[in-house]
């Protein structure tokens, strides 16, 4: 699974001790977080562990109480989305956030379109700009940048949602569900492009609740339980079993959980375990 | 569930093809047989555009010249033009509005309200005709903030604000002329505007700017877009589009300067002056939606709106501007009904305007849900519409049986918008 990561062991991202309560609901409890560049970092948890809360917190959309915010080594305030924008973080949310009526290129530079003279739109440079990303992340999958996106696929506008927030040089994309609403082979084609991300170099944060996926794109696992980290493992190190355990029970896999620790199971993609409680909800 | 990985595509699209495909396409463009079956293929998909209402115009025309040869004249088809001048600017501010997928039920009346403003200025108040229409135009970006702030800010669905304003400035209207009163318009810039003609050698400079303005903006995007490596129109098609307007606006050109004087004392000829101003005003707010980031930007707000606001675009502005540009419109348009009648009545931009020109951006094909309308929309469906009340005051009927058949009209495009929108949601192209 990690094969060649570039610079990895550099945390992109760290948080540390945070707290985050809405009134007397203690959701974030000491969190210590981090993701690290060419590595994806699968977030996993029950529905209520405060996944959702800690994206949001890394995004700026909820501030954080207490605790503290590293960005590449440097100690952050991040208050509001844009504070995150600017560190190079995006998030592609999962209902995609994009326009049915505008084509792909549209999509990818909505916001931050490039003018050429006269302030008009330089259409022909992002038409280009966003070919060479879609050609660099290996999509070959749609047959026109000027396609609409309500003629996409599912697993098509996840690509373009995704490339879009490649399209920045951003530093750390964080993924919500990518696969929710795929079919197989679609989910095939974006887990592949989460891989991608990381091989060229960027942290991926990857939430999800679909143990196949976590399993095979992830270099590490973080498990929340209830407000708390429950586990840090590399993926390697655990099986399928494992992490649902660390979901379910909030208990670190017993024997098997040195983190950072040598290798004691074998090749986890093999195993054809049945999880019941990892597709739920 | 297994945690074999998937090795072979099963889905409709495959994960990896080969390398090749991408060279496949060919770096010139498609060509002009792909160009017709795309364009098919996008019609039969229900992304119609503009089709019905040409199709319609031309079933309109030739009914009406069947069964009235006056419909055919010299001076009815100038006629259309002044006809439908109002009504048509009007819609191409409606058009903003609509694609946000709100509604400006007010539109008619405010450019009751600035034509009124602006009547009495000039009349009453001694003003220029410059400061006047200014003072009107200004009242319709003043109209439109207060109507955005209240959709936008304060969150009040845009129908329930402008069907109050819509009440509120019939009264401005009254007010402001007093009841049964009537300011009449003599400054001879005014009454121009709807009233006079270019002479006939400025219908053919205007032609010619057209024609060549119009062939050299196509010819630079496709050659441009080739030299960039990107698929292209074909030049073939470009010629073809360029080939099609230099003939329709030379016959309309011809037509217009043809002498439609019944006495031999004064010569009426040449191209209505309100031609060229709603030519600019198309080119203008054209190259805006398509050529500027705020168009976009206004399509993406129709479109998604929670999208438009995570990729950092200013929602609320973006819905404000959109009013003002739908009411400064229709000050415009207010101008020159104004211009056309000669005065303006408690009455302006009452009765039929709305509809006219909601159902003329509709009838053009601009959609009620959002996102989808141009602004040649605006002139097609307002052609349509003027056909349709002037063909039928030509058969003698009643204002009765023009409202209704009008309303059948309006009814008749929103259908074919919402049952296009369905066949595009099934076939995925929206």
């Amino acid at each position: 699974m990690t094969e060649n990561p570039p610079p990895a062991g550099t945390p992109v991202l760290e948080l540390r001790g945070v707290n985050k309560s809405f009134g007397p609901v203690h959701v974030l409890n000491d969190v210590d977080f981090a993701a690290s560049a060419g590595e994806v970092t699968s977030l996993v948890g029950d529905n209520g562990a405060g996944k959702s809360t800690l994206v949001k917190c890394i995004g700026g959309i909820y501030p954080i109480d207490s605790g503290s915010y590293f960005f590449r080594g440097q100690r952050v305030s991040v208050s509001q989305p844009r504070d995150a924008a600017g560190l190079g973080i995006e998030i592609v949310y999962q209902d995609l956030a994009l326009c049915d009526n505008l084509d792909i290129v549209q999509n990818m530079f909505l916001g931050r379109e490039r003018r050429g003279r006269f302030g008009g739109l330089d259409e022909a440079r992002m038409e280009k700009q966003a070919g060479e990303t879609l050609a660099g992340l290996s999509v070959r999958t749609v047959k026109s940048l000027r396609q609409r996106v309500s003629s996409l696929s599912g697993g098509q506008r996840q690509t373009v949602a995704i490339a879009k927030a490649v399209l920045w040089n951003s530093s750390l994309v964080i993924l919500d569900e990518p696969t929710a609403a795929l079919g197989v082979a679609q989910t095939e084609q974006v887990l592949q492009l989460v891989r991608r991300l990381a091989d060229r170099g960027l942290a991926v944060i990857l939430i999800s609740h679909n143990m196949n996926d976590v399993m095979k794109v992830s270099d590490r696992i973080v498990a929340l339980y209830l407000g708390r980290v429950a586990a840090d493992v590399r993926a390697k190190d655990v099986t399928v079993s494992d992490v649902v355990q660390m979901i379910t029970t909030g208990s670190a896999p017993g024997a098997a959980a040195p983190v950072n620790g040598a290798a004691t199971v074998e090749a986890p993609a093999d195993a054809s375990v049945v999880v019941a409680k990892g597709g739920a909800a | 569930m297994s945690l074999t990985k998937v090795e072979t595509p099963a889905g409709p699209e495959p994960v990896a093809p080969a390398a090749g495909e991408k060279a496949a396409e060919p770096v010139g463009g498609p060509g002009l047989l792909d160009y017709g079956r795309d364009y098919v293929d996008r019609i039969r998909g229900g992304d119609m555009g503009a089709l019905p209402a040409v199709l319609g115009l031309i079933a309109l025309c030739v009914a009406f010249a069947i069964l009235r040869s006056r419909f055919v004249s010299a001076i009815n088809f100038a006629n259309l033009f002044t006809q439908g001048a109002a009504v048509t600017v009007i819609a191409m501010g409606l058009v903003f509005v609509l694609l946000l997928g709100e509604i400006d039920l007010s539109a008619g009346f405010a450019s009751g309200v600035c034509a009124a403003v602006m009547a009495t200025l000039t009349a009453e108040h001694g003003q220029s005709w410059f400061v006047s229409v200014l003072a009107g135009i200004g009242t319709g970006v003043v109209i439109g903030l207060v109507l955005g702030f209240l959709v936008a800010r304060v969150g009040i669905p845009s129908f329930v604000v402008t069907l109050a304003a819509f009440l509120a400035f019939q009264g401005a209207v009254l007010l402001i002329i007093g009841n049964g009163g009537n300011i009449s318009i003599r400054d001879k810039t005014l009454v121009a505007i709807s009233n006079k003609n270019l002479p006939p050698y400025g219908g053919w400079i205007l032609f010619a700017v057209v024609v060549l303005g119009y062939g050299a903006s196509q010819l630079q995007r496709s050659v441009g877009r080739r030299r960039g490596g990107l698929s292209a129109d074909p030049l073939p098609v470009v010629a073809i589009r360029t080939g099609a307007l230099a003939v329709l606006c030379g016959l309309a050109v011809y037509a217009l300067n043809l002498e439609r004087s019944r006495t031999a004392i004064v010569s009426l000829k040449g191209v209505p002056i309100v031609v060229p101003i709603i030519l600019v005003l198309v080119v203008v707010w054209t190259n805006v939606l398509n050529r500027t980031s705020y168009g976009r930007h206004v399509y993406a707000v129709g479109g998604n709106a929670e999208a438009a606001r995570r990729a950092g675009i200013n929602v609320a502005a973006i819905r404000i501007s959109c009013f003002v540009i739908c009411s400064s419109m229709a000050a415009v348009g207010g101008i020159i009904a104004a211009s056309r009648a000669t005065s303006v009545d408690p009455n302006a931009g009452g009765s039929n305007t709305l509809l006219y020109a909601v159902g003329a951006a509709v009838i053009g094909g601009t959609s009620l849900f959002g996102g989808k309308g141009r602004i040649i929309d605006a002139v097609l469906g307002g052609a349509v519409v003027a056909v349709i009340d002037n063909g039928m005051g030509l058969m003698g009927y009643s204002a009765g049986v023009k409202f209704v058949v009008t309303g059948c009209v309006l009814a008749l495009a929103a259908s074919v918008d919402a049952l296009s929108r369905k066949r595009a949601a099934s076939t995925g192209r929206l």
